[in-house]
């Protein structure tokens, strides 16, 4: 339809400046003859107001007079009108293609065709199954003005307050949440969490106290503890960080995405890589006393664990965790041919169980080894 | 679909601008009419789109669309509607689109009334409208597209700067662009002769009609502009001589420089080449002022927002025009035939005397403007060059233009008897020092007050003495008096009430030395004596506004002891924005003025309150009005409606007069 619209301005548009071009014209108007009667009745008017003299009158006059002849003059050499109907033709053609070409091709660029006017009034009648968060917030914001202790209403909208980037607001949201309806792990981290980013992703120490309250509520609520590792970094403390961090990987299960970023974090600390310890093998105890190998000895140690992993599993392959582990191992020790091998084998020896291998792949996946 | 049409519409008037840029050239260049006949047609068609694309951002607000990012910035759906409406254009982006607007509607009316002007001249010079609003269409929708959308739209905007939510908006930009505006046809006629080498007197005749609207509407617009500053501001003062003020200013001196040796170019078919180049002036000042003013380069109210992309691209605009304009002019400019010659002791010689006063304080006020933008960019120092620069350099250059605007009115053209002009001036001056000494007594020191309302009468009587010596003379009937006051050319009753407008100005100006000023703390139930009046302070309350929070002072003004007013000096605070602004109460008693502005109220239930009692300030605006008012009725001239528009053919059929 706005197409429509847009094709009929531009027809329009286009007709209007080509219809000069179709018609013959006549010798321009000769404003030159009036020009000079004019000036002539001017002279008279000023002889009468006596703003000229009569002489100077006289010689008024015959100034006028000379300059008309040498207007003429002028218009005579410049000789007579030319109009041709090739250069017609181009100048025809060269306007098509500036009218389509700058207006189609500049608004395809910067315009919104698809976007439909959106006044107001009619975003507040609108039907409540057509979607328009804004208008849904500003309801709900009407609403928790009116009613400041619904505590469901803050709840609702915190978090939409979140993805929106209004920090500030789903803070203030989240804290009215705690104060009406109580504190739970999850409403004093997300609480935290607004804190974190209305900081810029600094954790501030009421932050810090909103994720400490959420422990002492759960102490293995995992999102808090990520975010007391980001308070120990921030503050310098980049051992305890690692470490918070490094048992926060291995306790996730092998698809969670915020794995992934707890473990790019880890790296961020520059800090020699604390072996995961998962209920797979190698105990917390074995990693700390290879972490605190010299370089070239603990180079060894993980490569001999890395051994008798492969060794363990060729011989009983149905440990999904085990391969997630020997081929994360294999790619830490940039040794990414033995990390394919090993996806290989993982996927014939989880062959008869999907679900395990479901796991691996999306962990080889996550680590580039795909396909 | 509406927004979206006018986005579109926008983007095709580029086109359209294109066209006409570049075709109707050709065709001059060719001396083809079907070419040239493209550039009328173009330029009406252009204007259409502008507006279309204007009306579609004006009901975007009108119905606060907020999915424009420009409407959510500026506008809040609480919002007075007059606000909603002024809002439009009281923004970067708006205000460039009322700009191109304006622009595109003078197009369309030299189109429109161009008719009888050459094709040659008329092609030529709406080719080059056709480049600057082209120019600026592109800077529009590259750099500050006021139709960009937001996604998802906000549910409430961020309202409009409290500063501007004021009638003022409505007026005085639209009047001051359509005075700078205005000014590009003069430069578009200007490059167009220099373009075509054809300059004559009859060109003066062309633009004549163009410079006069622009001088009115500029004049308007300051005078407007001035006034809204006096009145929110909150100072009292109605000059600040602020960059942004001298940007309008020095247009406004080059474009009256304009008029008057257009008066000469048209006349004596003198001064063309310096007409050409005041013609080029005034609009690269205008174009200058956009400049300072939209590209952050000033922060000021005005500097809705600064962003060095736009700035950049302004200055482009800036360098092309008036670099590609003096370029052709040295190119051309030797080639012209020098016009007539005069005497010295003429009524052009006082023209020229005129342009040289007029242009020497323009430059003044260029130096003083950008002297310390240019010592900051280079060097880091901020300097202010502020009222005392102007009132040493810029005055002293007008004392001698209101001396001499009486006596060039009664000179006569080519060769003058300047004893004979000081005779019949002699009226005048005895009015001036007659005036002079009465208003010294009865208002006082400061002495130069009084010095200054002489000259003022001394303009104001002067100006009509050409004109009483034209319809008097012994012992002549009214109604032949009435019969000669008619019958003389309407352009000279323009002169006459133009100059008498700038002598009432310089009355309200030469009166500020008498004003009373009051700075005090003030209790409810207390009152001070101002001048002539005296000032009650009765209560201070709050008063609850439809966007805002307002605290209002209620005072009564006696005069002799009696009641004779009442005003209401307030603060407004705006919730959207935590501005704060503030409303001085003004009353106006014979000319004069009560202003009065309050602070916030203190602890102990005092507030700070200024009073000002301003005689005869009310002139300074009333005489700009005359002023335009005078180049009005000089508009309404039949020379300008008809000389030209006679056609040959008719000339014939009317052989002799």
């Amino acid at each position: 339809m706005i197409w429509v619209v847009f094709a009929v301005l531009t027809g329009l548009a286009a007709i209007g400046v080509l219809w000069p071009l179709s018609r013959a014209r006549g010798a321009p108007l000769d404003g030159d003859t009036a020009f000079y009667r004019s000036e002539l009745t001017g002279i008279d008017t000023d002889l009468q107001r006596g703003l000229v003299s009569e002489s100077d009158a006289k010689a008024m006059r015959a100034e006028a007079a000379r300059r008309l002849m040498r207007t003429e003059g002028a218009r005579e050499e410049s000789g007579a009108t030319s109009g041709t109907t090739w250069r017609r033709r181009i100048a025809a053609l060269a306007s098509i293609v500036m009218i389509g070409g700058v207006s189609l091709g500049l608004y395809a660029r910067i315009g919104n065709p698809d976007v439909p006017d959106l006044p107001l009034e009619a975003r507040r009648q609108a039907p409540p199954e057509t979607p328009d968060l804004m208008m849904a917030i500003s309801r709900i914001e009407a609403h928790l003005a009116k009613n400041p202790d619904d505590g469901r209403g803050y709840e609702v909208i915190a978090p939409v307050y979140l993805r929106l980037g209004r920090y500030d607001d789903a803070a203030k949201a989240w804290a009215n949440v705690v104060r009406l309806l109580g504190a739970s792990p999850v409403r004093e981290t997300s609480l935290g969490e607004a804190l974190v980013f209305a900081a810029n992703g600094h954790v501030t120490p009421e932050a810090l106290a909103a994720f400490q309250r959420a422990l002492a509520l759960a102490p293995q609520f995992q999102q808090a503890r990520f975010y007391i590792g980001l308070a120990a970094a921030q503050a310098g403390d980049k051992t305890r960080a690692r470490d918070i961090w490094t048992k926060l990987v291995a306790e996730a299960p092998v698809d969670a995405e915020w794995a992934g970023v707890v473990r790019e974090r880890i790296r961020e600390l520059g800090l020699p890589e604390a072996e995961a310890s998962t209920d797979a093998r190698p105990s917390s105890e074995a990693g700390q006393a290879i972490a605190a190998l010299p370089d070239a000895d603990r180079d060894t140690a993980i490569r001999g664990m890395v051994a008798n992993l492969a060794a363990r599993l060729a011989q009983d392959g149905r440990d999904a965790n085990g391969w997630a582990m020997l081929i994360r191992a294999y790619m830490v020790l940039k040794q990414p041919d033995d990390a394919r091998a090993a996806l290989a084998q993982a996927r014939k020896a989880l062959a008869d169980d999907n679900e395990a291998r479901a796991r691996v792949e999306a962990m080889a996946s996550e680590l580039g080894l795909g396909g | 679909m509406i927004v979206e049409t006018g986005h579109y519409a926008l983007v095709l008037a580029l086109a359209l601008a294109l066209v006409q840029a570049t075709l109707p050239l050709w065709g001059s260049r060719k001396n083809d009419p079907a070419l040239m006949a493209m550039a009328p047609s173009a330029a009406i068609i252009q204007f259409i789109l502008v507006a279309i694309a204007f009306g579609a951002l004006t009901w975007a607000y009108l119905t606060s669309d907020f999915s424009l990012a420009n409407v959510v910035q500026n506008s809040h759906s609480q919002k007075p509607l007059i606000y909603k409406l002024s809002g439009v254009w009281g923004n970067h982006e708006g205000s460039m689109l009322l700009w191109v607007l304006i622009l595109a509607f003078f197009g369309a009316l030299v189109a429109v009334g161009g008719r009888r002007t050459p094709q040659n001249l008329l092609a030529t010079t709406l080719a080059v409208q056709g480049w600057i609003s082209g120019a600026f269409l592109l800077f529009i929708l590259l750099t500050s597209n006021p139709f960009a959308r937001m996604l998802p739209p906000p549910a409430e905007g961020n309202d409009l700067n409290p500063i501007l939510q004021d009638p003022g908006l409505a007026i005085h930009p639209p009047l001051l662009y359509l005075g700078y505006v205005g000014f590009s046809i003069t430069f578009s006629f200007a490059a167009a002769a220099l373009i075509n080498g054809r300059i004559d007197a009859q060109w003066a005749r062309y633009v004549r009609p163009w410079t006069l609207i622009a001088w009115i509407f500029l004049t308007l617009g300051i005078a407007m502009g001035s006034y809204w500053a006096y009145y929110t501001l909150g100072w009292g003062g109605f000059w600040f001589w602020d960059p942004v003020e001298n940007a309008s200013l020095m247009p406004w001196l080059a474009g009256t420089a304009l008029l008057h040796s257009a008066t000469v170019m048209e006349k004596r078919d003198a001064l063309k080449i310096w007409t050409i180049f005041l013609a080029i002036l005034a609009f690269s000042l205008s174009l200058l002022g956009t400049f300072l003013v939209r590209s952050g380069v000033l922060t000021s109210v005005h500097a809705f927002a600064t962003d060095p992309q736009r700035g950049v691209f302004i200055l482009a605009i800036l360098v092309f025009f008036i670099g590609g304009s003096l370029a052709l002019f040295a190119l051309r400019g030797p080639l012209l035939k020098a016009g007539g010659i005069f005497a010295p002791v003429s009524r052009e010689g006082a023209l020229v005397l005129n342009n040289l006063l007029l242009t020497t304080s323009c430059a003044t006020v260029f130096v003083g403007t950008l002297y310390p933008l240019a010592l900051e960019a280079l060097t880091g120092d901020k300097i202010s060059v502020g009222p005392p620069f102007f009132n040493y350099t810029f005055v002293p250059l007008f004392v001698p233009i209101f001396l001499a605007m009486p006596l060039g009115q009664v000179l006569a053209w080519k060769r003058g008897d300047l004893l004979g002009a000081a005779q019949r001036l002699v009226v005048a001056l005895i009015v001036a020092i007659c005036g002079g000494l009465i208003l010294a007594a009865m208002q006082g020191e400061p002495v130069i007050s009084a010095v200054f309302a002489g000259l003022s009468l001394f303009v104001i009587v002067g100006a009509f003495v050409e004109i009483w010596g034209r319809i008097s003379g012994g012992g002549l009937s009214p109604s032949v008096m009435f019969a000669r006051a008619t019958g003389l050319p309407w352009s000279a009753w323009g002169t006459a009430i133009a100059h008498a407008g700038v002598g009432v100005s310089l009355l309200g100006l030469a009166a500020t030395g008498w004003g009373v000023e009051k700075i005090l703390a003030m209790r409810p139930g207390d009152h001070v004596a101002v001048g002539p009046y005296e000032v009650t302070l009765d209560k201070v309350e709050p008063r609850p506004g439809p966007n805002y929070d307002e605290t209002v002072a209620h005072m009564t003004i006696r005069s002799g002891g009696n009641a004779i007013s009442t005003i209401e000096p307030s603060r407004k605070f705006y919730r959207a924005r935590q501005m704060t602004t503030t409303d001085a109460g003004l009353r106006t008693f014979s000319l004069g003025q009560i202003y009065a502005v309050v602070t916030e109220q203190n602890s102990n239930g005092e507030i700070d309150v200024r009073l000002y009692w301003k005689p005869y300030v009310a002139l300074i605006w009333i005489g700009a009005i005359i002023m335009a008012l005078g180049g009005a009725i000089s508009l309404a001239d039949r020379r300008l409606r008809v000389g030209v528009a006679r056609r040959a053919r008719q000339a014939a059929m009317q052989p002799a007069e």
